[in-house]
């Protein structure tokens, strides 16, 4: 236990005529003035009597029941037979399942980016003064967030059901050169592809619409006044302060893209969940395959989460200093300038 | 060329159905320096403003250094300016915002070098020497790397007047530049400007500073409801104001 020797010390303070205490140097410290009202009280503070935190029985008690029941289901785990933990052992680096975990880290890569400058697209067009632009935007994301992914995912693998060629032209009869058929064009890669940015961009577009509402508007005064032309604007001064509201969410969408990867094993993609549910549809070995999986995404989140770290300290310059921080800085400028 | 650096006549804004100007008649001669006074909501601000295209005149001309504001005169037509007209327009005039609006993600000195890299494309050596220079000159030389978070009020407002400089302004507008600032950092704000206007730099300022006021400018300019109640030297305005209505301001700002 560690007891600080007293609240007060040093030559701060004297005894007072009146029996309490009278500061020796204005403002030393943040002792109460003499004239408290408590006088006794003060009293007892000034003496050099030792000091008891607070105990927290409650929360010992609380930590204990919860680190045994912790430590009994670990134990279960790892001890009932049931789980194969060897089944688990042998199928964690097959060639199918690490090529499924790929197949799921490229889904969720390839996705993400076109989502994000999807996104970016949309959230401009939606603040945008041209009201057909927003009221376009606005529709954009009202229908891809109005309607289940998987719906979506389907959509787009059936697209041939409605357009079986595929080709550029004018309309009306004008001439068109063809570029192929819609089954061989859209394979079912595409279709997740198509399906999962398309679907990413319309939350991505929220997000970075909140995170460019959030910056002051006198940063865009700021920059006008130098003579910065929208673009520049847009892309030196808004979008990076913009990064620090956008970031969070983000990630939560990396994380939550990496696992709606799996909704594409309708679409017969071998990813990592469809990967492992191959598997266990010939070995019967349901429960550790689907640990298999489990891990390897847990893996991959625990990765992506990382780089979100790094990314928000990177764009967090500038206004990462904790108040603390800041005062002790400011009050050291203040005496060197 | 011997016109004046700022030239306005019956300049008029309406924000929706309100008018904020109505009618602003005003001259800054070249190397003065004019400050605008006045309750809020008077319209110095929105004034000010309007010298640096931020907002659109709707009638009257106000041109700044010999050419219109917003416009372009072309065969006894006004046509409205582009946006890259303005942005190119808007160089003339450097501008200090009372709540500093400096670049919280960039260090200080990136404050300063980015327009004058990535709008005027200028060499990279040349402007980090003046940079240095300008950082000098506003008493902060050594700060160069922190974030605009880690200084005091005063020391943004400062870095704000260096960046604006950085772009070679023929003209510095201040709105306000000491309104938002703890009341010990005022005066080094304004020690800044008093040294900048010993420079020459034609200066518009609006300012509840009557002691400045009084003390640096040429013109002072007092503003009431969208008019120019009345101007001059600061002796005849905030010595002995003709109108009523400058004297019941100055009354209740002294």
């Amino acid at each position: 236990m560690n007891v600080s020797p007293s609240l007060t010390e040093g030559p701060g303070q004297v005894p007072g005529p009146d029996g309490g205490t009278v500061p020796a140097a204005p403002a030393a410290h943040g002792t109460p003035a003499p004239q408290t009202h408590h006088g006794a009280a003060s009293d007892h503070l000034d003496g050099a009597i030792p000091v008891v935190p607070l105990r927290h029985p409650g929360r010992v008690a609380m930590a204990v029941v919860l680190l045994a029941l912790a430590a009994l289901a670990a134990i279960d785990v790892a001890l009932n037979q049931r789980y194969h933990w060897d089944v688990v052992a042998s199928y964690l680096f097959a060639p199918q399942i690490i090529t499924g975990a790929g197949l799921t880290l490229l889904l969720t890569v390839v996705s993400m980016t076109a989502g994000i400058v999807l996104g970016t697209g949309l959230a401009v067009m939606r603040l945008s003064a041209n009201p057909i632009l927003s009221t376009i935007s606005r529709a954009y994301i009202w229908f891809f967030r109005g309607t289940p992914l998987l719906v979506q995912l389907i959509f787009w693998y059936n697209i041939a059901a409605l357009y079986p060629v595929i080709a550029l032209g004018l309309p009306f009869g004008g001439p068109s050169w063809v570029i192929g058929s819609a089954n061989v064009l859209i394979s079912p890669l595409g279709a997740a592809l198509l399906g999962l940015s398309l679907n990413e961009a319309a939350y991505m577009a929220e997000i970075i619409r909140s995170g460019i509402g959030s910056v002051d508007k006198g940063q865009y005064e700021a920059a006008r006044a130098l003579g910065m032309k929208r673009a520049l604007l847009m892309r030196r001064i808004i979008l990076p302060q913009a990064m620090r509201v956008v970031l969070p969410p983000t990630g939560n969408q990396v994380v939550s893209m990496l696992k709606g990867t799996s909704l594409v094993s309708v679409l017969a993609i071998s990813d990592l969940l469809y990967s492992a549910q191959i598997i266990y549809s010939g070995n019967y070995q349901t429960i550790p395959l689907l640990i298999v999986a489990s891990l390897w995404y847990l893996v991959l989140t625990t990765v992506l989460s990382y780089f979100q770290g790094r990314l928000e300290k990177r764009y967090g310059r500038g206004f990462e200093l904790s108040a603390g921080k800041l005062r002790r800085r400011r009050n050291k400028n203040g005496s060197a300038s | 060329m011997n016109t004046a650096m700022v030239a306005a006549r019956g300049v008029r804004k309406s924000f929706g159905p309100v008018e904020i100007l109505k009618g602003i008649d005003l001259t800054v001669e070249r190397g003065s320096v004019t400050c605008l006074i006045g309750p809020s909501g008077s319209g110095k601000t929105t004034f000010l403003r309007c010298i640096n295209h931020l907002e659109k005149v709707d009638a009257g001309r106000l041109s700044v250094d010999g050419s219109l504001v917003g416009y372009t005169e072309r065969n006894g037509k006004l046509y409205e300016m582009k946006e890259d007209q303005t942005a190119q327009a808007r160089l003339d005039a450097g501008m200090v915002f009372q709540r500093f609006n400096l670049f919280p993600h960039m260090t200080v000195l990136e404050n300063i070098l980015e327009a004058p890299l990535r709008v005027q494309k200028r060499p990279k050596a040349e402007v980090l020497r003046e940079a240095q220079v300008l950082l000098d000159r506003v008493g902060l030389g050594h700060r160069g790397h922190s974030y605009p978070q880690e200084l005091s009020g005063g020391q943004q407002q400062r870095i704000a007047i260096a960046r604006a400089l950085a772009m070679k302004p023929k003209l510095m507008l201040f709105d306000e530049p000491t309104s938002a600032l703890d009341p010990e950092l005022v005066g080094e704000v304004l020690d800044v400007m008093k040294q900048l206007a010993e420079a020459g730099m034609t200066m518009v300022v609006v300012t509840h500073e009557l002691a400045f006021a009084r003390q640096v400018s040429d013109q002072v300019v007092f503003m009431d409801q969208g008019v120019v109640v009345e101007s001059g030297p600061p002796e005849q305005v905030l010595g002995a104001p003709r109108h009523e209505r400058t004297k019941a301001f100055l009354s209740k700002v002294l």
